[in-house]
């Protein structure tokens, strides 16, 4: 009998299995909580934290993220409020130059939610802006659930990509195609029709021709 | 060597190497700490094994090189035993006379410290005011040792903590001690490592593992460096009382590649420890195992962060974890690991030798014991200080460090590193503390202190500050990864000019979010110096914006060299050095700089004769047109 | 006469083959060929037994390795906090100017390789530069152009 743990989710009272993070708990109880780079068949990550939540336990209170914050007896846990909706709006404002070429698409309706202003950091943007947020559902998807691990993460900080592996894509990626519509951006379907990943190869970010 | 296989055979192993010496016996320390490494004392060294060779006298003169001695700013070090004799700022020419002059029991009065205040010359190394101050507990063996003789670690006690914990403790009474100690961690976070020790021993699980952390990645301090490379066995010894403590028979001692000869000397001391049989199976016939490995990092700051250095010790990119668990809990491989900065584990046979109480004796009320400061920057004494907590600012940075050189005034302290923040003059009588700092909004940090004065920019520091992170994040989080990046533009546009209104409360709303939401400490506390600059230097960010002005003079964008025609005497010294050709004029003409040449590379204004001094800085002024073709009015009386 | 690969098989197993030591795998590989060919990687991949891209995540996520070689002198401007209040920006720049090349990159004819780095470690002589193993401290702007001739 697996053990039920009860907390509260904004004022409500929820019930959720030991274990469970919060988002899963939320979702049971048809709590909506937003998220960019989580994907049920995957791991927690961590990486977008905009599923971020404020718990409350022991009379500390403190901001954690959703996707990977263990469900305990009596939390109570706080979807919306005036310091998560801030940590909601820019982080929106901080994705937005890099979505500015298409892609925000997929952010719209965030944004508007939480009265991000999508321009506010463009102009002074200096990168290009690669459609790609790095929240990692490719690279995780490739690798945990069709264990073929042909894309990877290269580099760190801004200089942090998503690269192809052609020794490991040719032959596969043509006909599996499953990270096109994991990406929550539509990055990937843009860059490629086919088996031909031009641009974006672990030879082309090593020989710095990556923007 | 035979092992040693009990507390007796220990000490009867001590006495023996105690006999062989005798304290009163003429021997020379050569101080080959990494500083005095690049002031050249390898040649000194081979000066002194030359020197001691030709004149027979290897047998009866010892030559020892230790690890730093702390006084960076004045080597190579060379301390002549048993008078303790310290002779500063050696050269290979001056060693024959030194041999000489030890042999004749003289002193060398030329090589000697000149306090400058007082202007006498100082003859013994604790005489000096730079070390007088200071309480040495933990670094001030370095200066007798050589690290690559565990012998020399012997004669002065060492392993006598490890084997009376061993012996005459049970792992509980070890860890009862330094929970009573109260010692707070060394490397950033000031956490008591009594309770972190007791969280890792209580975690479920038979396998756990005991960590150093030697990243040191704070730039600008250099302590674990220095202890590593020049006491690594106190190291040793005090993760092996602390396994011991914990129930733990593995541990990592994680160093960055950035310090290969403190990789080499713990390499050589484990081996060593290994011989002796202090580490390894069956520790002095104890029936304690434990063995240690030895990782190097490969170059990234976020890899010092706990969760992120044992992501590293897997074969792993350093990158912090999601989990909301300790990594006492859950570390390495999911198992049990406690983590702790190598000056921490090197407290720890002080305390299992003098007791907690003697520790509890030291510090402030909150902070016990001593801590190790980088003192460094725009100060006159560089170098490594061990002072007790509670120690205000100013103590360190006048008494200890001489104050601000050239006469130039005090500005702001900056404490611990990226993380930290910069504390201006009003606050330079604050007790150095975890938590008093903490008030002011920095922190203590691991331990580098950089002084600054006038000529220091607070916002160029700030974008020198989130520049430094923007490099070093591993880039998984957007609020650290894209927060970092547009800090970066702000702050570059308001150095160069390109401020503009709302720029501070966009600064703001990106940093609060960063601390709310990052992954990890790194994103959380990466705009700490800029925030604290705000708070405390806020009239040089308005200066910056709204005048396009840089109090400071630094901002190469805001200022312009120029060339007072009343004080330059035609001396073509920065006409003829100017790589640019931007100055104009000739002999017994005024020079003048064409600004659009003009590369503001500085030269001229460091060239400038001081007696002259007629290159100056300009910003936020109108620069006077130049007077070509004028004639130098030479001064009367030069 | 032992070819990369044999090269490469000799690491692994001096670490055990164990999939945890990849970083000190690199690090001994980076030390003895100075950077990262592609046949090392795929070397590494092989005998560990892992995925190329937990290989290239690792090796472009730290700074140690590197994969072009490098020049014959390797150049390095600290720009640790010290070395930055006593001006190491006037002297990376000056350094830039002289040797015509960016930090992080190669002169076309392979005889300097230019770097920033985080902390030499030997504050008291900031600013600093190293060529090779020798250390360069208390510089000034202008004996920047002296102290790289030394070397050219």
């Amino acid at each position: 009998m697996e053990t039920a743990i009860t907390l509260e989710i904004d004022g409500k009272e929820v019930k959720a299995k030991e274990g469970a993070t919060i988002l899963e708990a939320a979702k049971e109880a048809n709590i909506e909580i937003p998220t960019l780079c989580h994907h049920d068949k995957l791991a927690p990550y961590g990486a977008c934290r905009i599923c971020s939540v404020e718990v409350e336990s022991g009379g500390r209170s403190q901001v954690v993220v959703a996707c990977g914050y263990p469900v305990g007896k009596g939390i109570k846990v706080k979807t919306r409020s005036p310091r998560i909706d801030k940590i909601r709006k820019v982080i929106l404002e901080l994705i937005a130059p890099m979505l500015s070429d298409g892609g925000m698409g997929a952010v719209k309706r965030l944004a508007e939610e939480y009265k991000a202003d999508v321009s506010r950091f463009m102009p002074r943007f200096r990168a290009t802006p690669t459609r790609c947020i790095l929240c990692g559902q490719c690279v995780r998807y490739c690798s945990e659930v069709v264990l073929l691990n042909a894309i990877g993460f290269v580099g760190r900080g801004t200089g942090r990509r998503v690269v192809f592996f052609p020794e490991r894509a040719s032959g596969y990626c043509s006909t599996c195609q499953e990270c096109f519509s994991v990406c929550p951006t539509g990055k990937i379907g843009s860059e490629t029709t086919g088996d031909v990943f031009s641009g974006f190869s672990i030879d082309d970010y090593l020989s710095g021709k990556m923007p | 060597m035979p092992r040693i296989n009990s507390a007796s055979e220990l000490e009867k192993l001590r006495q023996e190497i105690r006999k062989k010496r005798d304290p009163k016996k003429l021997s020379i320390a050569l101080c080959s700490g990494t500083a005095c490494l690049a002031s050249g004392c390898e040649s000194v060294n081979e000066a002194f094994e030359s020197e001691l060779s030709k004149q027979g006298l290897e047998a009866e003169i010892a030559l020892r090189r230790t690890g730093c001695h702390g006084f960076c700013e004045r080597g190579p070090l060379v301390v002549i035993y048993p008078e303790e004799i310290c002779y500063t700022q050696v050269k290979p020419e001056d060693v024959p006379e030194i041999v000489q002059s030890a042999k004749e029991k003289k002193v060398i009065e030329r090589l000697l410290y000149v306090d400058p205040v007082t202007g006498k010359k100082v003859k013994r190394e604790p005489d000096i005011p730079f070390y007088k101050n200071q309480q040495r507990f933990v670094f001030g063996p370095n200066r007798w040792i050589d690290p690559r003789s565990i012998e020399d670690y012997l004669y002065i006690g060492g392993y006598g903590a490890l084997s009376k914990a061993l012996f005459e403790m049970s792992p509980d009474q070890v860890l009862e001690e330094v929970k009573k100690a109260d010692l707070r961690g060394r490397g950033g976070g000031g956490f008591p490592a009594g309770k972190k020790w007791e969280e890792t021993k209580s975690a479920p699980g038979e396998t756990k593992y005991v960590i150093v952390n030697c990243d040191e990645g704070d730039p600008g301090a250099y302590m674990d460096r220095s202890l590593m490379e020049g006491n690594p066995h106190s190291v040793l010894e005090g993760l092996v009382i602390g396994a011991y403590a914990i129930g733990s028979h593995e541990g990592f001692i994680y160093v960055r590649q950035e310090y290969p000869v403190a990789c080499t000397n713990i390499e050589w001391a484990i081996k060593q420890a290994e011989e002796y049989g202090l580490l390894g199976e069956n520790i002095l016939g104890s029936g304690f195992n434990f063995r240690v490995k030895v990782h190097r990092g490969a170059g990234a700051f976020v890899s010092g962060e706990s969760s992120a250095l044992m992501s590293a010790i897997e074969g792993k990119v350093g990158e912090p974890k999601l989990k909301y668990i300790h990594t006492a809990i859950s570390g390495v491989k999911d198992r049990p690991s406690n983590l702790n900065n190598v000056e921490t584990w090197a407290n720890v046979p002080l305390i299992i030798n003098k007791g907690s109480e003697w520790f509890r004796s030291i510090g402030s009320e909150g902070s016990k014991g001593t801590k190790i400061f980088s003192l460094v920057g725009k100060v006159n004494n560089t170098g490594l200080v061990e002072v007790p907590m509670g120690m205000t600012l100013r103590q360190i940075i006048y008494d200890i460090g001489g104050g601000i050189p050239k006469g130039k005034k005090f500005k702001g302290v900056q404490t611990g590193g990226p993380s930290g923040g910069i504390i201006p003059e009003q606050y330079l009588d604050t007790p150095i503390d975890f938590d008093e700092l903490v008030k002011l909004g920095s922190m203590v940090g691991s331990g580098g202190m950089v002084v600054m004065d006038e000529e220091t920019c607070m916002v160029d520091t700030a974008r020198y500050f989130i520049d430094f992170c923007c490099e070093e994040s591993c880039g998984k989080c957007i609020p650290c990864r894209e927060g970092l990046r547009v800090l970066r533009e702000i702050l570059t546009d308001i150095c160069e000019g390109r401020g503009k209104d709302g720029d501070i409360e966009a600064i703001e709303e990106v940093a609060e979010v960063m601390a709310d939401a990052s992954l990890c400490a790194l994103g959380k506390t990466a705009a700490n110096p800029v925030l604290t600059t705000l708070k405390y230097f806020g009239d040089e960010y308005e200066a910056h914006i709204k005048e396009k002005r840089c109090p400071a003079k630094v901002c190469s964008n805001l200022i312009n060299y120029y060339i007072d025609p009343d004080k330059c005497e035609a001396c073509m010294i920065c006409l003829r050095n100017c790589p640019s050709e931007a100055i104009q004029g000739g002999k017994g003409l005024v020079h003048w700089i064409d600004q659009e040449k003009c590369t503001k590379c500085g030269i001229c204004y460091q060239l400038c004769p001081p007696r002259f001094g007629a290159v100056v800085k300009l910003s936020g002024e109108t620069i006077p047109a130049p007077t070509p073709g004028k004639t130098v009015v030479r001064k009367k009386g030069g | 006469m032992i070819g990369v690969s044999g090269i490469v098989n000799r690491v692994v197993d001096k670490h055990g083959r164990d999939k945890d030591m990849l970083i000190q795998i690199l690090l001994d590989l980076q030390s003895g060929f100075g950077w990262l060919p592609r046949e090392v990687l795929a070397g590494v991949r092989k005998e560990l037994g892992i995925p190329l891209t937990r290989v290239y995540q690792v090796a472009t996520f730290y700074k140690a390795f590197s994969f072009a070689p490098r020049g014959r002198h390797r150049i390095r401007v600290c720009m640790g906090t010290a070395c930055q209040v006593r001006g190491a920006p006037l002297i990376r720049d000056r350094v830039q100017q002289v040797l015509g090349v960016e930090p992080g990159e190669t002169s076309p004819d392979m005889k300097f390789s230019l770097e920033t780095v985080n902390c030499l470690g030997c504050c008291a002589m900031g600013p600093v530069m190293t060529i090779g193993d020798e250390y360069h401290g208390h510089l000034t702007i202008s004996d920047v152009e002296k102290t790289l001739d030394k070397c050219k």
